[in-house]
Parts: structure tokens; C-alpha cells; sequence
């Protein structure tokens, strides 16, 4: 589904992907950890289209054809899809109409008449049960005054309502307490199927213990330099990260 | 001929064109004085020191056109809330159109000036309210000295006007250029209740120039909405004053939506004479060209116990030019006064500007006053979350810009004004999509 190969990326000539390789098939759950400034969340946003970063060098494909110079909507239209670390605030545009554009808009690109309002309101009425959201919640402005959890949650309420081929969730699980952790990880379960593959990005084993990886990927200064299955998190988590440096050096 | 002499020196025919011995005579002599003394306008002026009024006054109007115009309703149709039921009031450059209003003087007067001015039976009303609280300045002077057609609405007590009125003022184009002075007066009297929408429209390219006057009586407890939708030709320039005095319990909002035009200003005057006024302005300007949208806001706190809210946003693209200068004044009696003003602009181009300069003198020690003004751009992390999320930058940008302009548009009363407003925006914004926030 998704291959990147050997990329290079920059931002303000500062470089922070220095050839790094990934292929994450359907169905599959990749997590990848790392410590900080290693550049998981620049890989996040570069899949996803952010056009501050620069591609030097190098590949991203999505079902076999080059997404580099398409427009973030047109890769979101394509199937990707990042739960943010930071979601941002929009005042005025609550959560339901804020996801009712997207899908719209998606549907346009793709040549579809927009939702019928009664399959939009039932599908929202779905999700917003499966991530255990208050029907107040959904008529509030977009992320404006959401804790750290609400936000989270909202993030996975839209990808539930978007149905993405490829889900980014890069640190979702930071701020969440116990409860909305399992909240949200029972939502991106639910939401696995054989067709979509999910890339975790974090820091911690916890949220790993609810979303089984397949694959256990260590980012270190802009590359891959360890794959392994879930019982790499496991050791990453009581050893820390010193022990791969120390094995690169 | 300058534009000024050429107005001083047409004043005796128009006198004689409407009566002489009318009771406004000396009205309009002492105004015609006046604006001979003080002329139009120069960037001289502090209050001017950000439109200028030069170019317009360069072009050789017609001042009185005596042809009577007709146009098509099918043609002007979409200018109207026309899926309300209302009463109109319809000027064709200048000369009221009878075939495309709906006048009344059932339990109350939604008629001519013209006629206000012209016979006895409005005579208390007239000589109560007529240039009472119009400034004596250069422009509404002018418009005070040829004061003669516009909208004349008088609501006795206790009455509720049920639909909404339409003021719209169209210019044909059948003059190569038109100076258009309208005058109303609206009345509301004590527990009354009143809707008025308000428009100038060219339907041409030929230079049109309208220097409107209105005054607003609120007495004890009345209700005023009036709605500005200013979206005019590109030639069309705008100087609106529009003076309102309220009393005891009263309350009136002024909604101005200014999207299109030459030049517009807006005098906005607001004052206060009573206890427990509520005075409400707004206004969404969206502009782009070379377009200037000027507010010039007034309110004077003279009594207790009053309050005033303003809510001015502004969104600026290519090498449009705004200003907004907010001032409100609180008078030393006018003590427990709540006085809120919040101006927030965007500014999408480098090339275009915004002077915006809230301006508050206090007089008084126990009032709660604040003010917020901000200029800012588009958010680039919000355009990106929502193109991750499949919308568009375009269609992004017009959600952001509307999702900010929008709690202007949560006061609009009449549904189909803020329906029409919205698809207005989104026509400006050149998306094709509801906004139902």
C-alpha cells in the first residue's frame, strides 16, 4: 500500500530524513518509536503533504503510484489519513459540520453527489457511539477548548467517519488518560480491516498493548535502524534507546 | 466645472422644482450655506485622513436627471429578499419607482419623503424629527440642502410591524454619471418594532455616487433592526450617514455588510439619550480590487445604565484598502455604561491595508469598557488540518474565513437575510458550498 523508499527530507536546510525506507502493506499495523527530534512526526507530515518540509531525495508511493507532488487534500482524497499530535483549533465550524465538508468534499473529488442527510446524520450518530462521544460534544467549534482527550478522541471520530485506506496516528496516545486510551484504541480497532493498514507513531509500549503491532519500527536521526515485531516495544521499553545507538556506533 | 460649484450653483432651480415656501426652506438654505463654506471633504481632515473622495469627485454627474426610468422587475428580482413578504420601497435613479413598491399607511407610514415633506398631515412629525440629530457637517449638509426623495417610515406606539421593509435604490445608467442624495427618516415610537433592509444598487458600469442620509428615532422601548447590504458595481461609490437616537429601554442594531462598491463609507452615529439603551453594531466587509470600505462608528454614552456592542470584521484581499475608526464617547453622567467594541481583520494579500484605530473617550469613572483589534492572516496550521482532512485550500480558506466572520451573522433576526448574506459570501469567496455552521 504505502513504500517509501530512501527519502530525504529538509526543512530550513536543516535535514531531517536521511534515507529512510518503509513498506507497510495492507491489513498490517506498523508502530514507530523513537526518541525525540528523531523525525517521526516530520515523516507524518511529509506522507501527509505538509509543504514547509522539502523532499530532496527519494520515493513515497501509495498503491504503486508517486503521491509526492500531490496536494494534501489529494492524498486525504486518496486515502490517507493523519490523526494529528497537535489538533488545531477552527472557532465557528463545529465538529459535525467541519466533518460533514470533508466527507462532501471528498465525494466531489471523486465525483460523487454529496451525502444524503439522513445516511450522514445515522453514520455520525454510529461513529460518535463507537468513540463513546456526547452528542453536545459534536455541535461544539472544532477542537476549541477540547482537553487533550476530546481532541484525540475527535481525531479518530473523523477518521472513523472518513474510512481512510492508510491512518497516521501520530502520538495519539499522549494526554490521554487510562480510560480514553482504551476509548480510542478500541476505535482503531474496530476500524482495522484487511483492506487498511494503521501507522503508529509513539513513544510508549501502553498504547501498543491495545493496538498489537505487526511491525515495530526504531526512528533514529531521520531513519529507520531497527525493524522488529511487537516484542521490540517491549524491549525498547525497559531498555530505552541507548542500547541501539551504542549498536550503531 | 468642479463638482461643488456645479452643485451650489443648481441649488435655486431645485428650489424652485420643489417649493419654495416650504417650511424646510431654511433648512436647506442654511445647509446649502453650510456645505458651500465647507466643501467636500479633503484627506486634510483627520476623519478623512484615509479615504479620499478625489477621483470620485472627478466625474461630471448628472445631479437631478428628470427622465423617469423604468426597469424590468425579472431584471432587479435578485436584488430583493424576494422570498419574504415585505413592504418596498423602490427608487430608480433617484425618482421613486410606484410600479415596484408596496407602500402603506394602514396603522402606520411606510411612504415617500417627498411626500412627508410636501403635505400637512406629516407636518408634526416632520418638523420633530427632520434634521434633528443630522450632523451639520460638509456631507450631510449637502444631502440636508437637496433633501427631497427617500424612505419616509413612521410607527405609532405599541406597533409591531409584522414583515420587514426593502429600501432599494437602483441607478440605470442612463445618465453617463449620477449623484443620487436620498433622505429618510424613520420613526418608531414608543414600544414599536421595526425591520428595514436597506441596498444601493447600480445595475450599469457609468459612475454612480449616492451620498445617503438616514435618521433613526427609537423612542421609550422600541425595537430597530436595519440591515445594509452593500454589494454594489465596481463604479458605484457609497457615503452613507446614518444618525440614531434612542431612548429609555430601546434597542437598535445596525447589521452592514459590505462586499462590493468603489468607495464606501459608513458614518455611523449612535446616540444614547435615556437609561437601559442597548445600541448594536456590526458589520462583514469582504473586499478585493482595488475596493475601500471605510466604517466610521459612533456612540455617545450620555445617559446611565446603557450599552453598546460592536462587532466589526473585516476580510481584505488583493490591493483593497479598509479603515474602521471606532469611537465611543461616555459621557461623565453616563455612569454603569457597558461599552464593547471588538474589530478583528484578516488580511489575505501583502498589498492590500486595513487602518483600523479604536478611539474611546471616558468621561465617566464606573463604566466597563473594553476593545479588541486585531489584524491578522489566515492560519496556515487550520488550511492544513483541513486539506488533511480532504477540504480543499480554497474551499478551506472561505470555510475559515466565514467561520470567522460568522458570529456577525448569529444576530440577523430574518432568516432569508442571513441566508442571502451567506450565499453572498460564498459567491465573494468563489466556493460552491452551504456554510450551515
Amino acid at each position: 500500500m504505502l513504500k517509501i523508499e530512501n527519502l530525504q527530507a529538509s526543512i530550513d536546510d536543516k535535514s531531517i530524513l536521511n534515507g529512510l525506507n518503509l513498506e507497510v502493506k495492507a491489513g498490517e499495523v506498523h508502530a514507530i518509536m523513537g526518541p525525540n527530534g528523531a523525525g517521526k512526526s516530520t515523516l507524518a507530515n511529509i506522507i501527509a503533504g505538509k509543504e514547509e518540509y522539502e523532499v530532496t531525495n527519494g520515493a513515497i508511493e501509495l498503491h504503486g503510484e508517486d503521491i509526492s507532488e500531490l496536494a494534501p487534500e489529494e492524498r486525504a482524497h486518496n486515502g490517507i489519513f493523519l490523526s494529528f499530535q497537535y489538533p488545531v483549533e477552527i472557532p465557528g465550524v463545529s465538529v459535525t459540520n467541519f466533518i460533514k465538508t470533508a466527507i462532501n468534499e471528498t465525494r466531489k473529488a471523486k465525483g460523487l453527489e454529496d451525502m444524503p442527510a439522513k445516511d450522514m446524520l445515522k453514520k455520525i450518530r454510529e461513529k460518535s457511539e463507537l468513540l463513546e462521544i456526547d452528542r453536545k460534544f459534536l455541535s461544539r467549534s472544532l477542537n476549541e477548548g477540547f482537553s487533550g482527550g476530546e481532541k484525540k478522541r475527535n481525531e479518530i471520530f473523523q477518521m472513523a467517519m472518513l474510512e481512510p485506506k492508510l491512518a497516521i496516528l501520530d502520538e495519539t496516545d499522549s494526554g490521554l488518560d487510562i480510560d480514553a486510551l482504551r476509548i480510542v484504541a478500541n476505535g482503531v480497532n474496530k476500524l482495522k480491516s484487511k483492506d487498511n493498514a494503521v501507522i503508529v507513531i509513539t513513544h510508549y509500549q501502553r498504547l501498543l498493548d491495545y493496538i498489537v503491532p505487526d511491525f515495530v519500527h526504531v526512528l533514529y536521526d531521520g531513519k529507520i535502524v531497527k525493524s522488529g515485531d511487537a516484542s521490540l516495544a517491549l524491549e525498547l521499553e525497559a531498555k530505552g534507546y541507548d542500547w541501539i545507538k551504542q549498536e550503531l556506533v | 466645472m468642479e463638482l461643488k460649484e456645479k452643485i451650489v450653483s443648481s441649488y435655486v432651480a431645485f428650489e424652485n422644482k420643489v417649493d419654495m415656501n416650504s417650511d424646510i426652506h431654511e433648512i436647506r438654505s442654511k445647509a446649502l450655506q453650510n456645505f458651500e463654506d465647507l466643501g467636500f471633504p479633503t484627506k486634510k481632515l483627520e476623519a478623512w485622513k484615509y479615504t479620499s473622495l478625489n477621483a470620485v469627485l472627478k466625474e461630471d454627474y448628472s445631479l437631478f436627471p428628470e427622465k423617469e426610468n423604468t426597469i424590468e422587475l425579472a431584471d432587479v428580482k435578485k436584488y430583493f429578499i424576494d422570498d419574504i413578504d415585505a413592504y418596498k420601497l423602490v427608487f430608480i435613479d433617484g425618482k421613486y419607482s410606484s410600479f415596484l413598491s408596496e407602500t402603506t399607511h394602514d396603522t402606520f407610514d411606510v411612504c415617500l419623503m417627498s411626500s412627508a415633506l410636501a403635505k400637512p398631515k406629516y407636518k408634526a412629525v416632520i418638523e420633530n424629527y427632520f434634521n434633528k440629530i443630522a450632523k451639520q457637517d460638509n456631507l450631510t449638509s449637502l444631502n440636508t440642502a437637496f433633501a427631497n426623495e427617500g424612505a419616509y417610515i413612521y410607527i405609532p406606539k405599541n406597533v409591531e410591524v409584522e414583515k420587514p421593509i426593502q429600501i432599494l435604490n437602483f441607478t440605470t445608467g442612463s445618465e453617463a454619471a449620477i449623484l443620487l442624495q436620498p433622505r429618510n427618516l424613520i420613526v418608531v415610537e414608543q414600544n414599536a418594532h421595526v425591520q428595514i433592509i436597506e441596498r444601493h444598487q447600480s445595475l450599469t458600469s457609468h459612475p454612480a455616487l449616492t451620498n445617503a442620509v438616514t435618521e433613526i428615532f427609537a423612542a421609550k422601548d422600541a425595537t430597530v433592526d436595519l440591515y445594509k447590504i452593500q454589494n454594489d458595481a465596481t463604479n458605484a461609490s457609497l457615503i452613507d450617514n446614518t444618525y440614531i437616537e434612542q431612548k429609555s429601554n430601546s434597542v437598535v442594531s445596525v447589521h452592514t455588510f459590505s462586499f462590493g462598491g468603489n468607495i464606501t463609507r459608513n458614518n455611523l452615529n449612535f446616540y444614547q439619550r435615556g437609561e437601559h439603551i442597548d445600541s448594536i453594531l456590526k458589520g462583514i466587509t469582504i473586499i478585493e480590487g482595488k475596493q475601500h470600505v471605510d466604517h466610521h462608528t459612533l456612540v455617545h454614552h450620555i445617559e446611565p445604565n446603557c450599552e453598546s456592542h460592536q462587532d466589526y470584521k473585516g476580510i481584505y484581499d488583493e490591493r483593497a484598502t479598509a479603515v474602521f475608526n471606532g469611537k465611543v464617547v461616555v459621557d461623565k453622567e453616563a455612569q454603569k455604561t457597558n461599552a464593547y467594541q471588538q474589530n478583528n481583520n484578516i488580511l489575505i494579500s501583502d498589498k492590500a491595508t486595513i487602518n483600523a484605530k479604536p478611539q474611546l473617550e471616558i468621561f465617566a469613572d464606573d463604566v466597563k469598557c473594553s476593545h479588541g483589534c486585531t489584524i491578522g492572516q489566515l492560519d496556515d496550521a487550520a488550511l492544513f488540518y483541513m486539506q488533511q482532512r480532504g477540504i480543499p485550500r480554497k474551499e478551506g480558506k472561505a470555510l475559515l474565513m466565514y467561520a470567522f466572520a460568522n458570529t456577525v451573522l448569529e444576530s440577523v433576526k430574518i432568516p432569508e437575510v442571513k441566508q442571502r448574506i451567506t450565499k453572498l459570501i460564498a459567491e465573494k469567496l468563489g466556493v460552491d458550498i452551504g456554510f450551515d455552521l
